[in-house]
């Protein structure tokens, strides 16, 4: 790989397609995500009196925009590859000197592939909502919110440059944070909506620095720019660019060592599970390195941290998935693995890009299909997520069942379905890496496979199948538990999303890398590597197989105790424990940083408050004695004069006879 | 007459004026003290104009007599309204202004 480097780097610059002026339908991009913005505005403004009709309102502007993306997709695809890069200035942002930042959209393959499966999976998702948040006295307020969101991703995945990409960053973060503490009677989730916002600080922080590293070389923040000028940069602020963007990627996308905040964001309303982490903004990260592209196509370094991070990722996820009981945060921890199979690929360089970007597509069907499966069950049982209180549910909510199922076998990877040509992809892209690479990479995500299959079969057999464990306990809030199928506005969008995970693989595998190889470069199969290309399906099924049968043998053929057993193997304790990434954090940041703080603290309490008062005290108590001395007598004044005037007297003489 | 006895009687005219300030109670009497004083320097100013021979001294002296019949009027006027508060005319008395 190293003696192609000059070769690629050439070709990344070479491959910056010419960018045309958006016209047409496209002129109308803006409406994109100002028809959203205007939801949130309308929704937030209005307060009480859009109570009854608000939800319809939000779910009309998603639905508007994603019409609108959809004809500007058409568009596109009817040009030649070499025009679908265009760009539409809407006006001048900040101009400030030799700072020039418009406020710009992008529109070329990548960033209306995203467009049309935030819009479409974010109408889907509002529909779902409408009946899922139907007994919420906050139901407008969360519909601001999810517009807003929208809004705010759009930006995001819209920008033609850097500054305007982090507005939308920082938008979703903002409503990320509303949304998770949503429920703000909960203290459980205003610490999570707290960790979340502070864990995605740190990303953005490392985002920030690269925009200002950048801008610092090159003048500019424009994406045409940076990337066709990026060989002008010396390589190590290339590689420095790189890790800090990896950064920004790994708290926004839950990546290690940043990915402890994603299960306890399942804190807030399903739907936003589903929606922000899972399908959409979580997969932020795996966006900004795939439009980076040209930049880490200039360095080897970065591109394999990009990989080891995520190979590290998918196998904590995937482990940590096999021993929770709550069926959200399994479904987080199995977001936080897959997230790290797309973060894997993007770091693979231009043989995975496109491949992260299609896992990134079918994950965000059959996922978002899964965490709306796992609120209908929640919807059904009294909002409770511990499975072990669930079973047998099949025959009592067979929509939720038979899409959850369709959704499991396509995130196992069960043959021609989304998964199996998304993640057998990556695989098999990570297997034909050169000397170790290949080993390591493709050794850890097969053997993530196979877990994955594993931890979902549990999760099934627990909540779909088995003995009937709800009729014999009350629910957490002491009331019986009546299962029922979920009204109509929450199983249509599960059966669309279902059929998105079972034909989405088959309908992009052959059209996708083409589509996006003007944004992110051809697809470049390698050959050879650790395991031929032909071997790999075999062992990924037979590893999936595996984990399957796995879970039948551990949790499908025995009872499942409905207390949870505490007398466990080690593995499954750590595991229960996040692999102690939170004592980690806890022990490596948070305490350092609270003896930090407590010893300014007692520095400033001490020193700094101390000399001042000190000082002032000093002089207060002296002068309450030097006030004495005017004691009002005349004569005493009289006398300290002329002792005055006699010493004056004596000292000139001195001076004059000495 | 040497010049030099105007001084020693002006010095020792100043040094009565002086110590009556200080151990005197009577506001008139502190005050007709301080007039000694002034009037001491008064002397002093005038021989040392007719040692050096020029009249710079006696200038002086005449600024300081009218500075200290200025200082009479209002001197005595204060003291004629204190005693009138507060029946007394002892410098002791008129202690307030203090901290």
């Amino acid at each position: 790989m190293t003696t192609t480097l000059p070769a690629l780097s050439a070709l990344a610059q070479e491959a910056q397609p010419a960018v045309g002026e958006a016209t047409g339908t496209a002129s109308l991009a803006w409406l994109l995500f100002a028809l959203p913005a205007a939801g949130a505005l309308v929704l937030f403004l209005t307060g009480r009196r859009s109570d009854r009709w608000g939800h319809w309102l939000g779910l009309l502007t998603v639905v508007a925009s994603f019409v609108i993306g959809l004809l500007i997709f058409l568009e596109t695809v009817g040009l030649a590859p070499g025009e679908r890069t265009r760009e539409l200035a809407l006006y001048s942002w900040i101009g400030s000197g030799s700072l020039n930042v418009d406020f710009g959209l992008r529109l070329d393959p990548l960033s209306l592939t995203f467009v049309l499966l935030i819009t479409g999976v974010g109408s889907l998702i509002h529909l779902y909502s409408v009946g899922y948040m139907s007994h919420d006295p906050g139901r407008r307020r969360f519909f601001a919110q999810l517009n807003l969101f929208v809004a705010a991703m759009l930006v995001l995945v819209l920008a033609n440059n850097f500054v305007l990409l982090y507005l939308g960053w920082e938008g979703v973060g903002l409503a990320s944070y509303l949304l998770i503490g949503f429920y703000q009677d909960r203290p459980a989730a205003a610490t999570a909506a707290k960790k979340a916002f502070l864990m995605n600080r740190v990303g953005d922080v490392g985002l920030a620095l690269a925009i200002f590293l950048l801008w610092l070389e090159l003048g500019t923040t424009q994406y045409n720019e940076v990337f066709g000028r990026i060989g002008e940069v010396p390589s190590g602020t290339v590689l420095a660019v790189t890790l800090l963007l990896l950064l920004g990627a790994c708290g926004k996308s839950g990546q290690f060592p940043l990915q402890s905040w994603l299960p306890d964001a399942m804190e807030g309303p399903t739907p936003v599970s589903a929606l922000i982490h899972a399908a959409t903004m979580v997969t932020a990260g795996v966006y900004l390195i795939a439009r980076t592209n040209p930049i880490y196509d200039l360095t080897e370094t970065g591109r394999l941290v990009v990989a080891l991070i995520g190979v590290v990722t998918l196998l904590i996820g995937a482990i940590i998935g096999c021993a929770y009981d709550d069926i959200k945060k399994v479904l987080a921890y199995s977001t936080v693995s897959q997230i790290g199979y797309m973060i894997l690929a993007v770091g693979l360089g231009p043989a995975g890009y496109a491949l992260g970007i299609f896992h990134l597509l079918t994950h965000g069907f059959f996922k978002a299909g899964l965490f709306l499966g796992a609120g209908s069950v929640m919807h059904a049982m009294n909002d409770d997520v511990d499975m072990r209180r669930f079973g047998g549910l099949w025959r009592k909510m067979p929509v939720t069942f038979v899409t959850f199922g369709l959704g499991y076998l396509a995130l196992i990877g069960f043959p021609f379905l989304s998964g199996y040509f998304s993640k057998d992809a990556i695989i098999e892209a990570a297997f034909a890496q050169e000397g170790w690479q290949g080993w390591v990479f493709g050794g850890a995500a097969a053997l993530a496979a196979g877990l994955t299959a594993f931890y979902m079969t549990r999760l099934m057999f627990m909540t779909f199948f088995g003995e009937r464990r709800w009729e014999k306990v009350p629910a957490h809030n002491g009331e019986a538990y009546h299962p029922h199928e979920s009204p109509a506005t929450m199983t249509v969008p599960m059966i669309v999303l279902a059929f998105g995970s079972v034909g989405a693989g088959a309908a992009l595998y052959p059209v996708l890398p083409e589509w996006l190889a003007p944004t992110v470069g051809e697809l470049r199969e390698l050959e050879g590597g650790a395991l031929p290309h032909a071997v790999v399906p075999w062992l990924v099924v037979g590893l999936s197989a595996l984990g399957v049968l796995a879970g039948y043998l551990f949790v499908g053929r025995r009872p499942v105790p409905v207390e949870r057993p505490e007398r466990v193997s080690l593995p499954v304790r750590a595991a229960r424990a996040d692999l102690y990434a939170n004592a980690i954090n806890e022990s490596v940041v948070e305490r350092p940083g609270t003896w930090l703080t407590r010893i300014l603290v007692y520095f400033d309490n001490r020193g700094v408050d101390g000399a001042v008062n000190g000082i002032a005290a000093g002089l207060g108590g002296s002068s309450g004695r030097l006030r004495r001395l005017q004691t009002g007598f005349v004569r005493s004044y009289a006398l300290s004069m002329l002792g005055g005037s006699v010493l004056i007297v004596a000292a000139m003489l001195a001076v004059r006879f000495a | 007459m040497s010049p030099t006895n105007y001084l020693l009687l002006s010095a020792l005219l100043f040094s009565i004026g002086a110590v009556g300030v200080l151990v005197r109670r009577n506001a008139v009497v502190v005050f007709m003290c301080i007039e000694l004083m002034l009037n001491a320097v008064n002397l002093t100013l005038v021989t040392f104009s007719r040692i050096n021979g020029t009249l710079d001294g006696q200038v002086m002296a005449f600024f300081v007599m009218v500075v200290a019949a200025a200082e009479v009027v209002v001197g005595l006027a204060i003291i004629t309204s204190i005693f009138r508060t507060r029946q007394s005319s002892s410098v002791d008395d008129a202690n307030l202004l203090k901290y």
